[in-house]
């Protein structure tokens, strides 16, 4: 259980923000059902796009709002390895050598945590209580795998998911072909790799596609869909929050009154 | 050799629309799991791995005196030094060697320095005919091709290919004989060879390894033909570049331990061979003249830059053969001698980020590469080094730069950034809620032409929440 | 000597240093002198009979073959036997190698033993390893009379002789042996790593052994261990 009162900024990513708050609302169950509290501070961007093109002066302006914003919380959870990896791998390096910034990003950064692996790995959670019948089959995210160090938790815990079969992705550790802005910087290239991707998926025979990366995660989807593949695609928090009925990324909710 | 990396895009289209390059490249660089098992054969790997990175750091901090030194052992040896800046330089004293030597034609054995400098074409505009040893080499010489990968030159070709090309080019045999097969292409090219070999006047040869200790040359090969090109004729020169340097054979050890295992996953390469010097007074065989050619080129002005690490790299080729993007193009497309991953972070080095930006910009930093890496070359964070360099000086598209600042002043405002995407979102949700996705997408074709993009749930996550608060 | 300068004082410029100063001169000739050993596999460190074990293990995995032999005078014989089980002409060609020179070739009637280097012309030549790695399966061959470096590369097959207590666990003891006999920062013209015949995966990454050495290397591991 945790300790009580662990307050805990919610890092929403401007993905989850933008194209799909479920992901949020999935993230922020988990961690009150933890035993945390959770708050969602205004905020914007991490910084990475900038970052990742050469723009290192905005990078450092984001990175500086955003240390600014979270540094009050006790731990600062991101449902996202990429974003997760911006912070805790690369807010550092931004500040290397700056001597009133470089140990703020040190001290923030080893308080970040990607969602799953904060409830694992500190919050001790080993078996959650959700169900989801059907197949799933797994995809790691390069920043998850390499720079916040999530691999097994997400099958552990996917494994207690009562109806779920996981199906191991072949080549779950190869990247899917989304990388940021590349996706549409090198368009052609992009998607010889994300057809790889799509095949192997496809080939498992699951009927779910799950990732904790909404990046990847959109890029896969949209090429199963192009592919006319039928998989649903979700992140893992979803399913592992019991909110797995809505409508799967790319799929169109179900007709209804307009909110 | 010409340089296409500024049409590295008009490059990596076609190698994608190349069926014949598809499937060479989908048969598989089994070196991958090969890798893999020789990695996990050897428990002290990853600490080898360390003491690899920590051997070449070491040299390169202190490469002035180690070259002072390899310079005595050579010349004791009986062995001749040669210093060349540039490019230029490098071609004019081998020339120079060539012709003192009356050569008429000239072995090679593998080296990708003599790419960089260009020095084949060189040689045949002088009159002196060069002549690829190395299989892959020698394939992609007949086809005048650079070669597309830095330990398998013609990775790309299958054997059709092959067997039209020795059909055209090894005329003085059989037109009706067999070359169905791998192994019978592989004894004509020993066959052809073989006599080259033999006929040679000088060997040029490059060095996996320069030691200080000794004065002696190091290269590595499976197929023996760096060895025959170096012992067989009458003049041996060693084609390499500054960085090569490595202090003791204790130190060659540690790098040969992580070199092979990285490149094939073989535990030690076919030959692994040592020269210092041309033969003794007693020796039947080897070369009576033995010169080194140092070349520069702008390793010097990496040292304790940047880009330094990038200098620790010793050529196995493990970051290319992990590579997506790599394995997607082939290494043509990359435009010039290095490709993959370590040619990302040092093409723009030796030809200019100008030039050759694109390379480090076609990345997804999925860090499969540094993870290979025996000598731990920081591979992603140097490709975005560059990518920095270029917007510090507007090289970047206009357009990248446009919508990095627009987006970039949205950002920096967290409460008109919650304003715009609230809009985004529901403008995208409105016309996008009946199918849930856009086939098509005015301002984001780069990912509609080949995937559908999938419509936004009406109002953003802050919004919401902030509604339930 | 333009360049050699130019070269030595980009270095030093870009390292921020004048080449003088006296502890990065020791680190160096330190570092040079006493050739510290770096990480050594555990893997090679066994008792004598269980690295020849290994040796033997490595060899084949490199698609080398290993022959053992008891007593040194069975060689020629070995030798002879080898030629007719691959139909080969009962010819071969060595070195001055003292260790070969002294074996019963008369025993051997039919053999033709020829001495000295390789012309290209030879199908078989037989030389004497200076030692071995087991680590990896590796001979090590030093050029000279007694082990012409041609008779490596040019003949179809190559027998090396080694004696068993010369199969090493490891390079290191290797790199001490060659100082032993060359001289502390000295070498021979050429030190030969042999791991396995010749290779070349070049066309449709197909494995073909032969590439441009031998296409057969036979490994006979003479005497006892210790």
């Amino acid at each position: 259980m945790a300790p009580p009162g662990k307050r805990v900024g919610l890092l929403v990513t401007c993905l989850v923000d933008l194209m799909r708050p479920a992901v949020g609302f999935a993230a922020v169950k988990l961690l009150e059902d933890a035993g945390c509290t959770v708050e969602v501070p205004r905020q914007s961007c991490c910084g990475q796009p900038a970052f990742n093109s050469g723009d290192r002066a905005t990078a450092r302006s984001l990175a500086e709002q955003v240390i600014a914003t979270f540094e009050p919380y006790d731990y600062v959870v991101v449902p996202s390895g990429s974003c997760g990896g911006q912070v805790r791998v690369h807010y550092p390096e931004l500040f290397h050598g700056d001597p009133n910034w470089h140990p703020r990003a040190e001290r923030f950064a080893v308080k970040t945590y990607e969602l799953i692996s904060f409830l694992t790995d500190v919050l001790g959670v080993s078996k959650i209580s959700a169900r989801y019948a059907g197949t799933a089959t797994y995809h790691d995210s390069c920043s998850s795998l390499r720079e916040m160090d999530v691999r097994a938790q997400p099958r552990r815990l996917l494994a207690g998911v009562e109806g779920l079969t996981l199906a191991e992705l072949p080549d779950a550790d190869v990247c899917c072909g989304f990388g940021g802005t590349f996706c549409v910087k090198y368009p052609d290239i992009s998607n010889a790799i994300v057809t790889k991707k799509a095949e192997a998926v496809a080939a498992t025979g699951a009927d779910t596609l799950l990732a904790g990366d909404l990046g990847c995660l959109m890029n896969i989807a949209g090429k199963l869909q192009r592919s006319g593949r039928r998989v649903a695609v979700r992140h893992v928090a979803e399913v592992l929050a019991g909110m797995a009925d809505g409508p799967a990324i790319g799929e169109p909710e179900p007709k209804r009154a307009a909110p | 050799m010409t340089l296409t990396s500024p049409q590295f895009k008009d490059n990596a289209r076609a190698a994608l629309a190349d069926a014949q390059l598809q499937r060479a490249l989908s048969k598989g660089l089994g070196f991958v799991e090969r890798r893999r098992l020789a990695a996990e054969r050897l428990p002290e790997f990853e600490a080898l791995r360390d003491a690899a990175r920590d051997i070449k750091n070491h040299t390169l901090a202190h490469l002035d005196l180690y070259l002072e030194a390899y310079e005595a052992r050579v010349t004791a040896a009986g062995g001749k030094l040669h210093y060349a800046v540039t490019a230029e330089e490098a071609r004019a004293i081998i020339l120079d060697i060539c012709r003192k030597a009356s050569a008429r034609t000239v072995t090679k054995g593998k080296t990708m320095i003599a790419e960089e400098i260009g020095l084949n074409d060189f040689l045949e505009q002088n009159g002196i005919q060069p002549v690829e040893t190395d299989l892959g080499e020698y394939l992609i010489q007949i086809r005048h091709e650079m070669p597309s990968h830095i330990i398998a030159p013609a990775i790309h070709l299958n054997k059709d290919q092959v067997e039209a090309d020795f059909r055209r080019v090894h005329t003085h045999l059989p037109k009706d004989r067999n070359l169905d097969e791998p192994a019978t292409l592989l004894a004509e090219a020993r066959g052809v060879l073989r006599e080259r070999f033999l006929a040679a006047d000088v060997g040029i040869t490059g060095a996996n390894f320069l030691v200080a200790e000794t004065g002696t040359s190091i290269i590595v090969t499976n197929e023996g033909n760096g060895d025959l090109t170096q012992t067989l004729p009458k003049v041996h020169i060693v084609l390499a570049t500054i960085e090569k340097l490595v202090p003791t054979l204790e130190d060659v050890s540690t790098l040969l331990r992580v070199l092979a295992r990285s490149a094939t996953g073989q535990d030690m390469s076919v030959y692994t061979t040592l020269s210092t010097g041309p033969r003794r007074p007693d020796d039947p065989d080897g070369p009576s003249e033995y010169h080194v050619v140092i070349l520069d080129n702008g390793r010097s002005s990496m040292l304790g830059g940047e880009f330094a690490d990038i200098l620790r790299c010793i050529r196995c080729g493990a970051c290319m053969n992990y590579c997506p993007v790599f394995n997607a193009i082939g290494g043509h497309a990359y435009g010039w001698v290095y490709p993959g991953p370590m040619g990302a972070v040092l093409t723009p080095a030796l030809i200019g980020v100008d030039k050759g930006g694109h390379l480090p910009n076609a990345s997804m930093f999925c860090g499969r590469c540094e993870e290979v890496c025996p000598v731990r070359i920081p591979l992603p964070r140097m490709m975005r080094s560059w990518r920095a360099r270029e917007f510090e000086r507007h090289l970047s598209p206009a357009t990248v730069r446009g919508g990095l600042k627009f987006w970039a002043f949205f950002a920096k405002r967290p409460a008109l950034y919650g304003v715009a995407t609230a809009l985004a979102s529901r403008v995208l949700w409105l016309f996008g809620r009946s199918s849930g996705r856009f086939r098509r997408l005015p301002f984001a074709t780069g990912w509609t032409r080949h995937r559908d993009f999938s419509a936004p749930q009406g109002a953003t996550f802050q919004a919401q929440w902030r509604r339930r608060k | 000597m333009a360049a050699r300068d130019l070269i030595f004082g980009s270095i030093r410029r870009s390292l921020g240093v004048s080449g003088k100063e006296a502890t990065r001169r020791k680190t160096v000739s330190d570092r040079l002198a006493q050739h510290p050993a770096g990480i050594v596999p555990a893997r090679g460190q066994l008792a004598a009979k269980d690295r020849l074990a290994l040796f033997r293990t490595m060899v084949e995995a490199a698609n080398g073959s290993v022959e053992e032999i008891a007593d040194a005078g069975d060689v020629p014989s070995a030798v002879a036997a080898l030629l007719r089980a691959h139909n080969l002409p009962m010819a071969v060609k060595r070195g001055a190698d003292p260790g070969l020179g002294a074996l019963p070739w008369e025993r051997e009637r039919t053999l033709e033993v020829s001495v000295g280097p390789s012309d290209g012309k030879d199908l078989v030549a037989v030389s004497h390893a200076f030692g071995a790695a087991a680590e990896s399966g590796t001979l090590l061959l030093v050029s000279g009379p007694d082990n012409p470096t041609t008779l490596n590369f040019l003949p179809d097959t190559h027998i090396v002789v080694i004696d068993a207590k010369d199969v090493a666990g490891d390079y290191e003891t290797l790199w001490r042996r060659l100082r032993e006999k060359f001289g502390d920062g000295l070498m021979p013209r050429t030190v030969n790593f042999i791991t396995g015949p010749s290779r070349s995966a070049d066309i449709e990454q197909t494995l073909i052994l032969g590439a441009h050495g031998p296409r057969r290397l036979h490994v006979m591991v003479v005497g006892e261990s210790e």
